[in-house]
Formats: C-alpha cells, structure tokens, sequence
C-alpha cells in the first residue's frame, strides 16, 4: 500500500470513537492523537527536522518511552498488529507492559514476528529484518538533540539547526579522532537526514544506522520528555558523519557468532556466564533469534 | 584603483532612537547617549573604504565605537543601517559568488544578507582576531582542532589535510607543531594570540580584523606578534582593519588612519600626516598625550 494510502485504509470504520476499558480507543483524546498525528507529518515533511509537541500524561514515567507510546497510540487501528522490542528483546519487561497496554486500550494483536507485524515500537534497536514499506518502526527518544553534546543551550541548537551550522558537531568528531585515532560514539551516532538536519537516530547501535538509508519503511520518532517528533520518510538519504580519511564503521563480529541460533549476520550481545565465567554472543534481536531456531528445527 | 570593500553610512543605536539624536550626540557634545531618548549611538554614519593590501587603523578613545564597528563589519551585530559592498575581484569571492550581482563590479549589502548567507561570507572573505583570546578560541579544544573548525565550515572533510593546513599556519605563526593538538589553554597569552592568528588565517581571508591584538601583552611579546602580522600581511596580501588605541601599533603597521570620537570618523588620513599634523582638536590632544 502506498504511504499516502495508509491513513485511509479503514475509512468508514469509526471505532475511533469506541470506549475502551474505561478509556477512549487509544487511551487519549482525539484532540491529542490530531496534535500529534499533525505534529508526525510536518515531521516527515521536513526529514530530520524535530518537531515541538504537547507530550501527554501517559501511565508509565517519562524517559519510558512515552514518546514512543504516544506516536504508537496515536497512528493504531484496531486491525493492527503490534510488536514492542526493547534492545531488541520482545520479551523485557518495559517492552510487555507497553505491548499489553496497547492491546488493552485499542484492542490490538500483538506479535514478536517482525514481519508479520504492521507497528513496531523500539527502544534503541532496527529490527535485523528488512522492513517493508507496509510496516512502521516507532522508536523511543530519550535525547532528540543530536548537537546538545557540543552545545547545551536549546536557543544555540535551534539557530544551528536553522543555518546548517554544524562546524562545531564535525570538530567534536575530529577531536575525537585526534584523541583516540578513531570516532568513538558507540551509539546515538550522528546522521545528516535529507542532506540537510543533523539528526540524532536514538540510541541504536552504530550497526543499525545504515538500514535507515533508503529504506522502505517510514522511521518515526518520539520523544516524550524533551517534547519533540521527528521522522525519517521512506526512501531518504542518511547519511552518518564521516571524514574522507575516517569513514563510518559498524561493530565488527567477525568470528563471533550467535550461541541459540547460529547467526553470523545480526548484532550481538555478549553475555558473561556468572558461574562459569564462560563468554558467549547471543543474537540481540530476539524475535529473529527464535524465527532462525523454528526454521532450523522444522 | 577600486576600494576593496565600501562602507556608506554605517549605523549602530542602542534603544528607540529619536529624531534628535542625531543632533544631539557626536564628538561636539562629547557623547554618544541622546539626551532626549537614552538611545547610544554607538556607530553613526561611518562611510569609508578599505583598499586592496592597505592596513587600515582606528583609534580612538574607549566607548568611540571601534569595537563596534569591527563587530558589525564581522557580522557579530546587526547594523542598524548602513552598507557594505565587496569588490568582485575579491580573492575567495568565487565561493559566493551568487551574492555579485551581473553588473556592477560590488556585492549586494553584505549587512542586508541572511544569518545564513552572513556566515557563508564570513567564512569565505573574513578573519578576525579579538584583544582576548578566550572570545577567538576554544580553551578545551585543541589548537589544531580551533583551526580546523573554520575549516570544517567551509566545507572541508578531511582530518589529513586539515590537520596539514594547521601545522603549516602555526609553523608561521611560530607555534612548535608537536604542541598542535595540546588546548591553547595550557599556552601563555602571546602564544595564544598567534594560535588566534593562526586560526584566523587557516581560511585564507581576504581582510582581517585586528581588534586591539596587542593589548594587555608584554612589550618584547607585543613586538613579535607585531612583527608576526606585518610579515603575513606581506605574504598573503591581507587588507587589515587594526583596532587600537595605543598609536604605537598604528604607527607600525597602518598606512592610513581614522581617528574615531563619540560614534563619529573626526579625522582621518595618512598615518603620518595625522600624527605629525593632527587637526581636529581631540586628535590633537591624543597624539599629544601618547607622546
């Protein structure tokens, strides 16, 4: 289906409006969800450019993913199917209470199947499968600023931004370079969106910031605490911040592989068995962990 | 020959501003707060023109306006009217290129243009060097790193040959090279004005600003960055405002002068001529109390 399409898909269906468990159908208000509904288009009508909105009072804390939760809340019909990853696991306890949540108050099915599912919400990891332009990944955003490394003041960051004044951003990674012969950002990597903003693409790790180059799917991004929406459209330029003699690179697993599955093509996490002291790698993205398993037992 | 850069009218007020200011402020009434208004008239109606190779000074008394005139030159404030034009023929001016118009051999008003714009001409045509070093560089930074951030700038991206461009400007300004990446705030205040120097070059500007440069460092360190500025202007045929109340550093590296008062140009003219023969009274009475 095309982008343009999808808002329309279930027109006629006017379960909007249907009270849920005591709650309107996605927990907020109508007039919350348009805010932020038009806050997400400006947002992917200037890729990259962060987008002020009224963050809402969710039941879980601020800095949880609230920005994430809202955008979700705000985008989900009940025909929906729901995956919730945090570090890439389906199964941590932040990413099943805002799962449940979402089911409670819109009804919708959840999955750990990334293929199957339509919204993703994430907390600092891509999915390692391709997701396909029917699919949407929310991420949460603990520090939507890319450039408040370099500069604290909002007012400073907000002119910077406004005249493509990014010369302090580069000399931060050149110092870096000059210190520690290479850039060390491990996540949170800095990417120039469009050619123009320098946006920052939440935590993920740096193995996870080319799979928003040209991608199919549309990347929103949701910060509930600093108040601010920005988006990476399908088919987007991102490019991260390199030098010509220093280029980008991602983790390197070569040699390692995962203990559970046998991947040798997704991110890590290394684990340390406390007992025996013995190291292993195990895929971080848990539901491809488990796909790669069925389809190996079958 | 065509002046370099065209300056008409030059303005800059503080508060509301009146009709009566004018009248009522300038180097007759010895000040430049309006009595009717409270407005400051900081800069008022400067015109003047800087040709291409010239050191041109300014001196005057604190509170005349010559910071200010350095600050909205580099775009630091905005003017409050006024122009100012850059010849074509400029050297850097083909990087902006879409700011000459097709005929005519000046830009548009540079003190019109965008913040944006602004800071693509700063970049491309300007240098600057202020009294204290803590406002040209960054302390935590190092000295390698506070060159390459003009750099950065205007586009470059690449650590290798940055890193060339600033070794090779602070060999000329004297800076031991395997220093380059320690912060100039471990480095004494003389060295941290040829690392400003330094950096002020790294863009290869077609006109630097001095603002009271030797201030506040001792005589011999005064006479070598003196010394300093004259050889580079020779070398990269620099137009220089010099900012200065000591007429000492005028005198060395200036071939014209204006002499500021109250937000006004009193007098202005060959360095020699005005310190041999001063005429207005008060260039009289500053040439008289230097020497």
């Amino acid at each position: 289906m095309p982008l343009h399409e999808w808002p329309k898909r279930n027109d006629g269906q006017e379960n909007d409006l249907e009270h849920r468990v005591g709650y309107p159908f996605g927990f907020m208000d109508e007039g919350a969800k348009k805010e932020i509904r038009r806050a997400i288009l400006k947002a992917v009508a200037i890729p990259g450019y962060q987008v002020p909105y009224g963050s809402r009072e969710m039941p879980i804390a601020r800095g949880w993913g609230t920005g994430g939760l809202q955008i979700t809340l705000a985008l989900i019909r009940p025909d929906d199917i729901l995956k919730v990853i945090d570090q890439g696991c389906d199964g941590s306890v932040n990413a099943v209470n805002i799962k449940k949540f979402v089911a409670k108050v819109a009804g919708v099915t959840v999955t750990t199947d990334t293929a199957t599912a339509t919204i993703i919400q994430t907390r600092h990891r891509i999915p390692e499968e391709r997701m396909t332009d029917q699919q949407i990944l929310v991420l949460q955003v603990p520090y939507p600023e890319a450039l408040r490394e370099v500069e604290p003041s909002e007012m400073e960051t907000r002119r910077m931004h406004a005249e493509a004044d990014y010369s302090r951003m580069w000399l931060y990674l050149y110092e870096d370079i000059v210190r520690y012969g290479e850039i060390t950002i491990s996540y949170r990597y800095p990417v120039t969106v469009n050619g123009r903003y320098i946006t920052d693409p939440s935590p993920i790790p740096r193995w996870d910031v080319p799979k928003l180059h040209m991608a199919d799917t549309l990347f929103l991004f949701g910060a509930g605490r600093e108040k601010r929406i920005y988006a990476i459209p399908p088919h987007t330029a991102v490019v991260p911040l390199e030098f010509e003699d220093h280029p980008f690179r991602t983790e390197n697993f070569v040699g390692k592989s995962c203990a559970r599955c046998g991947a040798t093509d997704s991110f890590l996490d290394e684990v340390i068995d406390n007992i025996q002291g013995v190291r292993s790698f195990f895929c971080s993205d848990s539901g491809y962990c488990d796909k790669r398993r069925e389809t190996c037992s079958r | 020959m065509q002046p370099l850069i065209r300056i008409r009218g030059l303005t800059k007020r503080f508060g509301s501003g009146c009709d009566r200011c004018l009248d009522a402020t300038g180097p007759e009434h010895d000040t430049n707060l309006c009595p009717h208004c409270g407005s400051v008239l900081a800069c008022n109606d400067l015109s003047f023109d800087l040709f291409p190779g010239e050191a041109l000074g300014v001196v005057g008394e604190s509170g005349s306006g010559k910071s200010t005139l350095v600050r909205l030159l580099h775009f630091e404030w905005e003017a409050s009217a006024g122009s100012m034009e850059v010849h074509r023929s400029a050297s850097g001016a083909h990087q902006v290129a879409e700011m000459f118009p097709e005929d005519g051999d000046y830009s548009k008003n540079l003190l019109a243009l965008s913040h944006f714009q602004k800071r693509q001409m700063r970049n491309a045509l300007m240098g600057i060097v202020y009294q204290n070093p803590h406002l040209g560089l960054r302390m935590g930074v190092s000295s390698g790193g506070n060159i390459a951030e003009r750099l950065l700038g205007a586009g470059w991206r690449n650590i290798a040959k940055m890193r060339g461009r600033a070794s090779e400007l602070l060999q000329k300004t004297e800076i031991p090279v395997e220093r380059m990446d320690e912060p100039p705030a471990n480095f004494s205040g003389g060295m941290q004005q040829r690392v400003q120097i330094a950096k002020a070059l790294s863009n290869n500007p077609l006109i630097l600003f001095l603002d009271e440069v030797t201030t506040g460092l001792d005589l011999s360190v005064q006479a070598r960055v003196l010394d300093l500025i004259r050889n580079l202007r020779s070398e990269f045929n620099l137009s220089m405002l010099v900012v200065s109340h000591d007429l000492g550093v005028i005198n060395l590296l200036c071939q014209r002068t204006m002499v500021m008062k109250a937000g006004h140009i009193v007098e202005d003219g060959l360095t020699d001529q005005i310190l041999q023969d001063p005429q207005h009274r008060y260039t009289q009475l500053l040439v008289a109390s230097q020497l």
